[in-house]
């Protein structure tokens, strides 16, 4: 739905997420797109900003940033040690694990 | 190398000494079986919710202070965005742009001149896990992963730019070694990993304000590997530079075995953390009040302990130095001149024998059997003469590997000192009559003759004869 109305309105929207920066985010996110899918998403993106552009009307300049959401602050615990998982546990749902470790393709630096 | 500027900066990774991890309760002991420290908050599991370890935060502020910097009255923790096996949340919760501590120094000595480095922040972070390769990293195919270390407190001390020699580096790590020591907030184990180095390095011709482009040379594992792996990179980008080179920025991994730095292929481009605030933990709000109190619980630091040493006990600046190397060896020493008041013989015996004994056996001041009572009490048997100097290093020896009292040492050895004339003066007939060259020697006027004759003197009564006496005795008789 959402995504109906947005690309109703694609022709008149700016790129403002290029194709090299959708490519660049997928590559740090080890994702693999297609050119066209990358087409597809910065268009997508650029969209959603475009949107979200528009709360930069409203004037902002004596309010604080939001670090937090919830009115909390120095939420802490003792140094106290308590029992973690057995090694079994831990393990428990890993596709691949080998020897009490779980086991990952390697990847070479 | 005197047409470059060599500038360093070094970023130290030292764990923080608790018993559980910085965001859950998982144990930090060292040496357990693979991902056996591990709960569903380390092990990064959906819906799970991190929350601070409060003593994490203490040492941090601590060393902060310890290391003159302003503390944050507000400061929050961070995602740092990455992919890899080691980091299961594919993020690190870490500090980016408010840092718990900032803008600090510390100081030492360099060739007898005062250096202060800045200290850059401060900040506190999680470790990730570790990888392991079963036989070498190019013939294995796979990586295992133990998390037993992922969710370990973290502090990363940046210091600024301004160490000019890789010497300076090592000297700059040993002195934060030391503070971290002292505070007992770390226990700086480089073998075990609990204190990391990264070295920032770049050259400038001498004169010149700009930064040159510099290398990150990582995998360095011990002071003195800093020390070469920077030399090493220093005549590199030098000879590069010579050449109407360039120094490429990119990240070099240390050869130990080989003593050269190698070009690291990097895994991603370029580092691009997408660093964002961590919605989970909230932040905090530091207050004065509880800053003053941490800087109560400060103790003395090395470098004013070393000042104090120099002037409360008159002892020479190369000696202090070792003496206070350790905590442990300056609190042992300032124990042992409680029960026995001649700092000098204290600090001699402590830097000498101890010492030696110590480091053969490859153990630390706390693991051995010797307490300052224990030496106390052997200095006061040298001073009323019950046993020589001489013997004392074998009674010392004896204290060292049983941790027996020196005088039980002496009575079930009998290595009471012979003060006793008539005896000594048998075995000088004995000596005598056995050494008639040197007698001759002596009597012609060859005065390093007496040293032979006591020593032979020595030598018969197993060390046990007044040296001092047994001196007089032949002087008189020969003489």
């Amino acid at each position: 739905m959402v995504k109906r109305i947005l690309s109703s309105k694609r022709q008149t929207m700016k790129n403002t997420i290029d194709i090299n920066t959708v490519k660049r985010m997928a590559f740090l996110s080890r994702l693999e797109i297609s050119d066209s899918e990358a087409k597809e998403f910065s268009l997508q993106l650029s969209e959603t900003l475009n949107y979200v552009h528009k709360l930069n009307e409203l004037d902002t300049e004596d309010i604080e940033p939001t670090i937090h959401v919830l009115p909390l602050k120095n939420v802490l615990r003792e140094d106290k040690v308590r029992p973690s998982l057995t090694q079994e546990r831990a393990l428990m749902n890993a596709s691949c694990k080998e020897d009490g470790y779980f086991k990952v393709p390697k990847i070479v630096e | 190398m005197t047409e470059y500027e060599i500038v360093i900066g070094l970023e130290v990774h030292a764990q923080v000494l608790t018993d559980s991890k910085v965001f859950c309760g998982c144990s930090t002991e060292f040496g357990a079986s693979p991902n056996e420290h591990t709960c569903p908050i380390c092990l990064g599991l959906p819906g799970t919710l991190p929350v601070l370890n409060k003593k994490t935060v203490e040492y941090t502020i601590k060393t902060g202070l310890a290391m003159n910097c302003d503390i944050a009255e507000f400061s929050k923790f961070d995602r740092k965005n990455y992919f890899y096996p080691d980091l299961p949340k594919a993020y690190q919760i870490s500090q980016y742009d408010m840092p718990l501590c900032k803008n600090g120094y510390i100081e030492f000595w360099v060739n007898g001149e005062k250096k202060r480095v800045g200290i850059n922040r401060i900040h506190l972070e999680e470790d990730a896990g570790k990888l392991v390769h079963a036989g070498s990293i190019a013939e294995s195919q796979y990586s295992f992963a133990d998390y037993n270390r992922s969710g370990i407190a973290l502090m990363e001390i940046v210091s600024e730019p301004d160490i000019h020699s890789p010497e300076e580096a090592r000297l700059y790590l040993n002195e934060l070694k030391k503070i971290l020591e002292y505070l007992e907030v770390s226990d700086c184990n480089m073998e075990e990993g609990s204190l990391r180095c990264d070295a920032n390095i770049s050259l400038r011709p001498v004169g010149t304000v700009t930064f040159g482009t510099k290398a990150e040379v990582k995998n360095l594992n011990s002071f003195r590997a800093v020390q070469r792996a920077l030399e090493f990179e220093a005549e590199r980008q030098a000879d590069l530079l010579r050449e109407g080179g360039k120094v490429i920025q990119e990240t070099r991994h240390w050869d130990e075995s080989k003593g050269i730095t190698i070009p690291l292929r990097s895994k991603e481009e370029a580092h691009d953390y997408r660093y964002f605030p961590e919605s989970d933990v909230p932040p905090l709000v530091i207050k004065d009040s509880w800053v003053d109190e941490i800087k109560r619980g400060l103790p003395e630091l090395p470098a004013v302990k070393r000042a104090r040493f120099v002037n409360e006990y008159g002892i020479p600046e190369q000696d202090v130095e070792v003496l206070t190397e350790t905590k442990a060896m300056a609190d042992f020493f300032e124990e042992c001149v409680k029960d026995y008041n001649e700092p000098k013989t204290v600090s001699n015996w402590l830097i000498g024998e101890f010492l030696r004994l110590l480091n053969a056996e490859g153990i630390e001041i706390k693991e051995s059997k010797v307490t300052s009572r224990h030496l106390a009490g052997m200095l006061k048997l040298i001073k009323d003469g019950t046993i020589s100097g001489k013997i004392a290093k074998t009674v010392f020896e004896e204290i060292f590997k049983t941790g027996k009292t020196a005088e039980i040492v002496v009575k079930e050895k009998g290595l009471v000192q012979i003060t006793d004339e008539d005896a000594i003066n048998d075995v000088v007939d004995k000596v005598i009559s056995e050494n008639p060259g040197a007698v001759e020697d002596l009597k012609a006027g060859k005065n390093k003759a007496i040293g032979f004759l006591v020593g032979q003197v020595m030598k018969e009564t197993r060390g046990r004869a007044n040296p001092q006496l047994v001196n007089e005795i032949l002087r008189k008789r020969l003489l």
